[in-house]
């Protein structure tokens, strides 16, 4: 049994981008780098 | 860190590399026990909770151990990363298993992959931070253990700061459930210590730990293997870099499979992950033979892909037996098959080399048994995975009023 959908506010969106931003700014970091490393070995 | 005396080499006092294996050893055997015994803890008590003592312990865990690496006892350590630290993991890792299906119903495969990802910030982290502490007399573990332990704390506690539970009865915009029964997915739950006696617990325990074996086997000597298959060919800093771009195949297998489970099932993911893994490991040593380094990766980034897809397709496998209700309990019950897999692995791997090279085998040709031994072991998995079918409904709990699991939801009590 569902209840109504609850559909998003523009201040949920403002939350959405920063709790996006807290995960994936590091880990695009990361993986940047990982690659960056792994094409230097290959070199 | 077996160089903390000697520096640029090892000195007498310095620990050795077995000695330091046991850290992750032991941290992955806490992760299993502490998610086992405390699942119960972190579905009733609720994910927050949970994460807040796992931020704590996974933090301190790793400031003990700049401790013992402080006053140079590995016990400290021991007890820092591998205890306190392993529990940490453990509660860290099952806590937002169920929190994410009860948001994602729709996709509850792809809710849960994010373990796995910090590898890529952990490591270039670390030795960006050992850089900036390190001087000619001094190695600077210690002050980055600090400031990764900080570091981790303060993240965890965002993360236990705002995770919510839905509201009852929430659904993402579009969802309807469906109202007829799909093929091995309960509409029913199970009570955690009820889904001990199901033989799907056991089929399913087993499948993860030879899975996990394999994976985790190859995964602990990718970098020795890869230079060893293809002495000359290729380097410690070409290996390093292969063991990188595996990593990114755990992490991309963990978000392709699990999704790709949502649409498939997850009898059939697993199914998948069987058949091709037993001959992408029957194919490695062949390419070891004929020296296609191409072939090498191509295997390793598959099964790589595949051993991150196991992980991250398990809780929504529990989930399709057991219901929502004790999904995270029993998830972190079946991660001891993760902790005996962490053992049985690399145990399998070094002692079938080390016994063939004793008996005159040659390096490049040290882990073909290995890899011969690890697509057997994916066949009995594929044949556990042959006996899942519906838990039977003398295990369900039943329906008794409305008001215990959270206000106006349906709750159910035992039988």
């Amino acid at each position: 049994m569902m209840a109504p959908i609850r559909q998003a506010h523009g201040s949920d969106a403002l939350k959405l981008v920063l709790a996006w931003g807290f995960v994936g700014i590091p880990l695009v970091w990361g993986i940047v780098q990982t690659l960056v490393n792994a094409l230097e070995a290959f070199h | 860190m077996t160089r903390l005396i000697g520096i640029t080499r090892p000195a007498p006092g310095d620990w050795k590399l077995t000695q330091l294996g046991w850290i992750f050893s032991l941290a992955i055997f806490i992760l299993g026990t502490s998610a086992a015994l405390l699942g119960r803890w972190v579905e009733e008590g609720g994910p927050r909770k949970a994460m807040f003592t796992a931020a704590w312990c996974f933090g301190d865990g790793f400031l003990v151990s700049a401790l013992g690496v402080h006053l140079h006892q590995l016990w400290i350590i021991y007890l820092g990363y591998g205890f306190i630290g392993g529990i940490g993991l453990g509660l860290g890792y099952i806590s937002p298993v169920s929190t994410l299906i009860k948001w994602f119903p729709d996709r509850p495969g792809m809710a849960i992959m994010g373990f796995g990802g910090a590898a890529f910030i952990a490591a270039p982290l670390s030795v960006w931070l050992m850089t900036r502490f390190s001087t000619p007399s001094h190695i600077g573990v210690g002050e980055t253990l600090v400031v990764l332990g900080l570091i981790y704390l303060c993240f965890m506690m965002v993360g236990a700061a705002i995770v919510r539970v839905p509201a009852p009865g929430w659904a993402p915009a579009g969802y309807v459930a469906s109202a007829q029964p799909k093929p091995l997915v309960t509409t029913q739950h199970v009570y955690v210590y009820d889904a001990l006696r199901t033989p799907q617990f056991w089929l399913i325990w087993w499948i993860l730990c030879l899975n996990v074996t394999a994976g985790i086997g190859v995964l602990s000597q990718a970098s020795a293997m890869s230079q060893e298959m293809f002495g000359g060919r290729i380097t410690a800093v070409a290996a390093s870099g292969l063991v990188g771009l595996f990593s990114l195949f755990n992490m991309g297998g963990r978000f392709a499979w699990s999704s790709i489970s949502d649409y498939i099932g997850r009898k059939n993911t697993y199914f998948l992950f069987f058949a091709l893994g037993t001959l992408l490991y029957a194919l490695v040593p062949y390419a070891g033979s004929v020296g296609s380094v191409g072939l090498f990766v191509l295997c390793y980034a598959i099964i790589f892909s595949m051993y991150g897809g196991g992980f991250a397709t398990v809780p929504a496998y529990l989930r399709d037996m057991f219901g929502t209700r004790y999904v995270g309990a029993i998830h972190g019950l079946l991660l001891t098959a993760w902790s005996m897999a962490g053992i049985f692995g690399p145990v399998l791997v070094n002692y079938i080399r080390q016994y063939n090279i004793t008996h005159g085998v040659a390096r490049a040709q040290a882990y073909n048994v290995t890899m011969y031994v690890m697509a057997a072991l994916l066949i009995i998995g594929f044949i556990c995975n042959v006996f899942v079918r519906f838990v039977h409904e003398r295990f369900h709990m039943r329906a008794v009023h409305a008001d215990v699991e959270v206000e106006g939801a349906p709750v159910f009590g035992r039988q």
